[in-house]
């Protein structure tokens, strides 16, 4: 022991081991412990089995987490010694990033649709070396990602629940490095990979520099990193202003990087486009989720109180991301690329219903947070199904991303064709799908909240939308298929699960979300 | 009146049938057709045995209601219900869709285009339109509304003519345009209701108590929507092309039903929901309609193309039915909806015998014909009884709406009725012309050897005709039942028709005020 923690020790006036409430963290325990075990597995499992093992241990681990989220729903306190909240929104956001996570790490293991799955075999090797040759003609199967998956998804499950900011920018990074790798491990086009990986890393150290930087601000500012704190130094009006300002507004350019909310949604769509698929799906629905719950409790909770500062600016955000994202979304040639775009114009959907803080219902509901819940939910599953159908539909060059080559798709493969048009359904916003009511969620929070401006240029947003996915559409339905062009594969039982699931749930939220929004209106509120 | 869901299960009835025909086997074409025909029969009968219980006398706004809640934090309920307007407009479309799946038995080519995917279409379609006009709940009629967008988006762009795609996707441009700005007024209208989990139900938002600025905002973004659905000028671009290139016998029930949605929502739902400001747009509106009667008219005469022509005359007809709905007379407004129907089926007699002669000849330019009425006389001779009906011949089921409607005007807006009733004599000249190039005169080479309608067209014609004489010399019936629905829109409106200059014009008709 140092001198300096000695010392430490010495002042305080007894010293209590902390406590940690292991029962209530069991989801993070469990998924992050999954993780532990895949690493064993990947260093003394015999490679045969290891994929199966692998893919074992994951579902395991989701479907235990999962469980174990259910069972502490209702519980309202703080754990970890103030460090995570376990509360409504955490919870809800939890089993949401585990229930996205299950699909997710379906498509992941798939291997019928290109020999071996879809990663590099050997992330080490150089594109186009003998060494990746020899690996491919072997037809090893890459199994590291399960374990990297579940690491990302432990950061993700502690993201949202995250009650000081240094645990938050632990969680942050743990969610963020392992897909810094995977993006890079794309079996085809795999300089296109890299350099999404490369681009992703270094943005993403930017923004974390950013938000590791405003959290020194704040703690400068109410002498604690703890949101509770930051709250209440906020209302007492002591400190500097000026650190609560720029803290809060470097904080806030770290969470809305990850988002990918315009002016930091840069990176968005080359590294959607470059990522491997299923990774794709897994980072637009879950990390969505994980840092939009970590947006909400530190607004809300941290500097909830100085509203009035950082709503305006936020309102700014919301309008530039959907309207940049659906405009520029316009332009696009790639679906990979096209759908990075198109989850810029969402995420500036779900500020719309963030920014609602004065929404709250007679019977306690914050309508500001239980649509943003609700719409995470729902988008998270129409966007994990899109692109699983994006990885089926292929040439012999691998997935054909292209738009063109999507012309005629319903001629070759109605089924494929119909519910691709469902999902993008979904995305504008057509009735009977969940994004409809998602849509209506956040409107109706935003008018609640006296923001019907808000609202129509959401609406104008979402008419603009509504023509470059009817454009996908038209080329599918409408024009006649290129003489060349891809086929739709015939996946295994886990893609098709996958898309089946999420075309389920998204009719389902569409149809009859009663239930879901309960649940959501339930666990609207934070713990203080 | 028993607690069957007659409603529900006349809307659930095609969309099984719907269900059933796009799971037939590939190829089984024929049989597609064949049960498409029969499903489609089934809601006729029920709307026959629904318009028999109807209670024309009835105290209540609504008959046959269901109610169930459906997401009640958005305070939706599943809500079912019709007065006269939406049962008279749910037999329009109960009527025209077997008609339409007989008429369209030939228009997908084989092999191109998968048949039964058609018909399940229509029958989807079927489903949407009767749901559109049962819905008593705000946020039901939105998602009906909306969601009847998507089978006519394939009928048209899978169907349709060369230009398809670009037709279906300007369609669905505009329509969804209106219809989310239809949305954020939703949304609106609930933020200013009075809450609860049966806040959108239809009776729950009439009366409403709120700011002047509030309203009208609420009531542009409906109007706008229905205005662009209807189509209104200066919205209405959509139309023509939607029309020329879907396959007739979508363009039947676009035209026909689809766009009556427009003026259907005009009438329930702008009129009674925002009634301070519906008066504050009246003027507005009246001159908007009264430019789309005569610009409609004009636009139709210079049409080259037999499609568009009576897309334009549609645009005229529209403006008419509009009109007598903003004028706020009581006459107007049963002229308005008795025209939605009689519109109907004039429409949709030229949209089918047009796509008949078109699909003989192999084009849709007018003068590519001539002296058809030599070669098909029943084919020509049908054609001009649906054309003067379309042009509001005495005697025929058209003028008695329109002399409605200008007549209820007249009494409120001189100078509107007036310059509305050149659009008569316009209308002469389009349908008289179109008739004249086509049908009269010596055959061409092309037009010799036409044939004229068999045993299978004249069965889809002979109802409309039928229908079309019926309703020109007895429109009683359907103004009975229309009538008590009129008035009460008027009392929640609270307009009173001007000051009677004889005792029979002022009287409410149906006597159903407490």
């Amino acid at each position: 022991m140092s001198p300096h923690s000695v010392a430490a020790v010495h002042q305080a006036t007894t010293f209590h081991t902390p406590s940690i409430e292991y029962s209530k963290l069991l989801p993070i325990l469990i998924v992050l412990g999954a993780a532990l075990v895949g690493v064993l597995v990947e260093a003394f499992m015999g490679r045969a089995w290891r994929h199966q093992a692998q893919l074992g241990i994951a579902l395991i681990g989701l479907v235990g987490a999962f469980v174990s989220v259910v069972s502490l729903a209702g519980d309202n306190l703080v754990a970890a010694e103030g460090s995570v909240a376990v509360d409504g929104p955490a919870l809800f956001l939890q089993g949401t990033i585990l229930l996205l996570a299950i699909p997710g790490v379906l498509v992941t293991a798939e291997r019928s649709l290109d020999t071996g799955g879809p990663f590099a075999p050997a992330g080490s090797s150089l594109p186009g070396s003998q060494h990746e040759r020899l690996l491919t003609a072997t037809g090893v199967t890459q199994t590291e990602v399960f374990p990297l998956l579940m690491f990302a998804v432990g950061g993700m499950l502690l993201f949202p629940a995250a009650n000081d900011l240094l645990t938050m920018f632990v969680a942050l990074e743990v969610l963020s490095l392992p897909l810094y790798l995977l993006c890079g491990l794309a079996r085809r086009r795999r300089l296109l990979s890299q350099e999404a990986s490369l681009k992703y890393f270094l943005l993403g150290s930017f923004s974390s520099a950013f938000f590791l930087y405003g959290v020194a601000l704040l703690y400068g500012y109410a002498g604690t990193v703890r949101l509770s704190g930051i709250a209440d130094a906020v209302s007492a009006n002591t400190g500097d202003e000026t650190l609560l300002v720029i803290g809060t507004g470097l904080v806030a350019v770290g969470l809305l990087f990850k988002i990918g909310a315009v002016p930091f949604h840069s990176w968005t769509p080359d590294v959607y486009q470059g990522a491997p698929t299923p990774i794709t799906g897994l980072m637009a629905a879950c990390t969505k989720v994980a840092a939009f719950g970590a947006l909400l409790r530190f607004f809300y909770v941290g500097v909830g109180g100085m509203v009035w500062e950082w709503q305006p600016v936020l309102w700014v955000v919301a309008i530039l991301t959907m309207l940049v994202g659906s405009v520029v979304a316009l332009t696009q040639t790639d679906v990979k690329r096209m759908l990075a775009y198109s989850s810029i114009a969402h995420a500036g959907f779900v500020l719309v219903g963030l920014v609602a803080t004065d929404s709250v219902t007679s019977d306690g509901e914050v309508l500001g947070v239980s649509s943003v819940l609700f719409y995470l939910l729902a988008y998270g599953f129409s966007t994990i199904g899109a692109f699983a159908v994006v990885t089926v539909v292929r040439d012999s060059a691998g997935e054909a991303t292209h738009l063109s080559q999507w012309a005629g798709l319903a001629r070759r493969s109605p089924l494929t064709a119909v519910v691709f048009t469902f999902f993008l359904a979904a995305f504008a916003g057509i009735p009977l799908t969940s994004g409809f009511t998602a849509k209506f969620a956040v409107f109706r929070a935003a008018w609640t909240a006296d923001a019907g401006w808000l609202v129509v240029i959401g609406v104008v947003a979402s008419a603009i939308a509504v023509f470059f996915y009817f454009r996908v559409v038209v080329l599918m339905f409408f024009s006649a298929p290129a003489p060349d062009g891809p086929t739709v594969a015939v996946p295994s039982p886990l893609t098709t699960l996958t898309i089946a699931l999420s075309a389920g749930v998204t009719l389902l939220l569409g149809v009859w979300p009663s239930q879901v929004l309960e649940l959501a209106g339930n666990a609207s509120q934070f713990i203080r | 009146m028993s607690d069957f869901p007659w409603l529900t299960v006349l809307a659930v009835v095609p969309l099984v049938g719907a269900a059933a025909v796009a799971a037939l086997p590939s190829g089984r074409d024929l049989l597609a057709k064949q049960v498409a025909l029969v499903v489609s029969l089934v809601p006729l009968g029920m709307t026959v045995a629904i318009a028999l219980d109807f209670d024309k006398n009835s105290s209540s706004a609504f008959q046959f209601t269901e109610t169930y809640q459906w997401i009640p934090q958005f305070g939706v309920s599943y809500a079912l219900g019709v007065d006269g307007i939406a049962l008279v407009l749910i037999a329009l479309a109960t009527v025209l869709t077997p008609v339409c799946i007989l008429a369209s038995w030939h228009e997908v080519e084989v092999g191109r285009r998968s048949v039964k995917g058609y018909v399940a279409l229509l029958l989807l379609l079927e489903t949407f339109m009767i749901g559109v006009f049962a819905a008593t709940d705000v946020f039901l009629f939105y998602v009906l509304f909306e969601g009847m967008l998507v089978p006519m988006y394939f009928i048209i762009g899978s169907y349709g003519g060369p230009q398809r795609s670009y037709a279906a996707v300007k369609f669905l441009l505009y329509s969804l345009a209106g219809g989310l700005l239809m949305l954020a007024a939703v949304i609106g209208l609930y933020v200013v209701s009075d809450g609860g989990p049966q806040a959108f139900l239809f009776h729950n938002l009439v009366g409403l108590h709120m700011g002047t600025d509030t309203e009208r905002l609420l009531f542009i973004g409906f109007f706008v929507a229905f205005a662009i659905k209807a189509p209104l000028w200066p919205v209405h671009t959509w139309l023509p092309d939607a029309a020329a290139e879907s396959p007739p016998s979508g363009a039947v029930l676009l035209v026909g039903v689809m766009d009556k949605v427009g003026t259907f929502g005009m009438i329930r739902f702008c009129l009674p929901l925002f009634p301070d400001a519906s008066k504050w747009a009246a003027p507005v509106v009246i001159t908007l309609a009264v430019i789309g009667v005569i610009y409609g008219a004009l636009l139709a005469i210079g049409q080259t193309d037999l499609k568009r022509l009576i897309a334009y005359t549609s645009i005229s007809h529209f403006g008419f039915i509009v009109l007598g709905i903003f004028a706020m007379t009581t006459q107007a407004q049963s002229g308005s909806t008795l025209y939605m129907v009689n519109h109907g089926f004039s429409t949709a007699a030229l949209f089918l015998i047009a796509g008949f002669l078109i699909s003989r000849r192999g084009s849709r330019l007018i003068s590519d014909f001539g002296g058809v009425q030599r070669v098909a006389p029943i084919l020509a001779g049908t054609f001009l009884v649906a054309g003067l009906s379309s042009l509001a011949l005495p005697g025929l089921s058209t003028f008695v709406s329109e002399f409605l409607v200008l007549v209820g005007t007249f009494t409120r807006y001189e100078a509107a009725a007036v310059i509305a009733t050149l659009g008569i004599i316009l209308a002469s000249v389009y349908i008289l012309l179109m008739y004249q190039r086509t049908m009269t005169g010596e055959p061409n080479e092309h037009t010799a050897k036409l044939a004229d309608l068999n045993t299978r067209e004249v069965w889809v014609v002979a109802p409309l005709i039928a229908v079309i004489i019926a309703l020109g010399f007895y429109p009683k019936p359907l103004l009975d039942v229309i009538n008590p629905a009129v008035a009460r829109t008027m009392h929640q409106v609270g307009v009173t028709d001007p000051k009677p200059l004889t005792p029979a014009v002022g009287t409410p008709v149906g006597g159903t005020a407490k």
